[in-house]
């Protein structure tokens, strides 16, 4: 890497390339993945495939890396994929914001109060 | 394919689609959002429910079992090792094991190196060979600093490198991915394959550890 890289007066970074810089001690946390987590890693495998091709690893890198710096602090992994995914298939003309809203307010009508999905 | 909302789109889960699991939390944004476009795709026929299915089934069966079997095969058997290191991909079809499109690397342990494997930009990881990546690896804090501290990172993982070991750090990306084969212990002369496979664990493919001891 570069000094003026480095030091940020050439080319400044964006917020994903952090790799150099300094973080506090690697806390070994996992936890299992929930069903609405597999279901965007299913989504986005099927899209990929090579049957469909229908979004490519780079496209979902460059989607998650366009949703900004607040993105890698408020949202969760799975979160930044399913937007990205979304925004993809929008800009593909695969789905219309219009049925994507209307879809999802149905489905947050349809969900009784305080419970979580079906697996 | 065009629908009608309200009469068909409860064909995969009938009048009352949702029921409460054992945690109850509300629906988030997100969440809806993925059943939203699920759904959508289903409907349109870019994917069927079953393929949809199929795939979080497959999805669930990934472990690093596969990982594990294409190592001991390599413990075990020179030639092997020798078209792993070539073509990671290829080699994983030998043993029935699908490691998708993607290329990966496999690199190898020896007296004289380390090697271990991060993705700095993202979370690439050979999931097929060795299940959904931790959170950590996904951490800021070892995306961050693996490249630059690695001996640091692996000694909070309780792994440590002698000095006279050179560390080698391999950034991953969407183009090309990394596996570490392991040394294999010692004390296990004579070991099976299965056995051997029992002795290794995902975090030593992603280099972090090494092999479980013979007899641990």
């Amino acid at each position: 890497m570069s000094k003026e890289r480095e030091s940020g007066k050439v080319l400044l970074r964006r917020h994903h390339d952090m790799g150099g810089l300094p973080a506090g001690p690697v806390e070994a946390s996992e936890h299992d993945y929930a069903p609405w987590e597999k279901r965007v890693d299913a989504i986005l495998r099927l899209l990929a495939d090579s049957k469909r091709r229908l979004i490519t690893t780079d496209e979902l890198r460059r989607g998650i890396e366009e949703l900004g710096p607040g993105a890698y602090d408020e949202m969760s992994y799975y979160e930044r994929w399913i937007a990205s995914v979304t925004n993809n298939l929008i800009e593909k003309g695969v789905l219309s914001v219009d049925e994507l809203g209307r879809r999802m307010a149905e489905i947050s009508a349809a969900w009784p109060a305080g419970t979580e999905e079906k697996p | 394919m065009t629908h009608d909302h309200d009469s068909d789109r409860g064909h995969d889960h009938g009048p009352h689609p949702y029921q409460p699991d054992l945690e109850a939390a509300p629906l988030t944004h997100y969440q809806a959002m993925t059943q939203a476009v699920g759904e959508l795709l289903i409907e349109k026929g870019v994917f069927s429910a079953d393929e949809l299915r199929a795939m979080l089934e497959a999805i669930d069966a990934k472990s690093p079992a596969a990982g594990a079997r294409m190592v001991a095969r390599a413990w075990c058997d020179d030639a092997f090792k020798a078209r792993l290191l070539t073509d990671v991909n290829k080699a994983a079809e030998e043993l029935g094991i699908d490691a998708g499109a993607i290329p990966i690397r496999a690199v190898e342990n020896t007296p004289d190196v380390h090697n271990v494997i991060v993705c700095t930009l993202c979370s690439c990881y050979p999931r097929l060979l060795i299940g959904l990546p931790p959170d950590w690896y996904k951490s800021r804090a070892y995306r961050s600093r693996t490249v630059r501290e690695p001996r640091r990172v692996l000694a909070e993982f309780g792994t440590a490198i002698p000095e006279d070991v050179e560390v080698r750090v391999h950034d991953s990306t969407a183009d090309l991915r990394y596996m570490v084969l392991p040394a294999r212990p010692a004390g296990t002369e004579g070991w099976d394959e299965t056995a051997l496979a029992d002795l290794v664990t995902r975090d030593c493919m992603i280099g972090v550890s090494l092999p479980k001891s013979p007899g641990a």
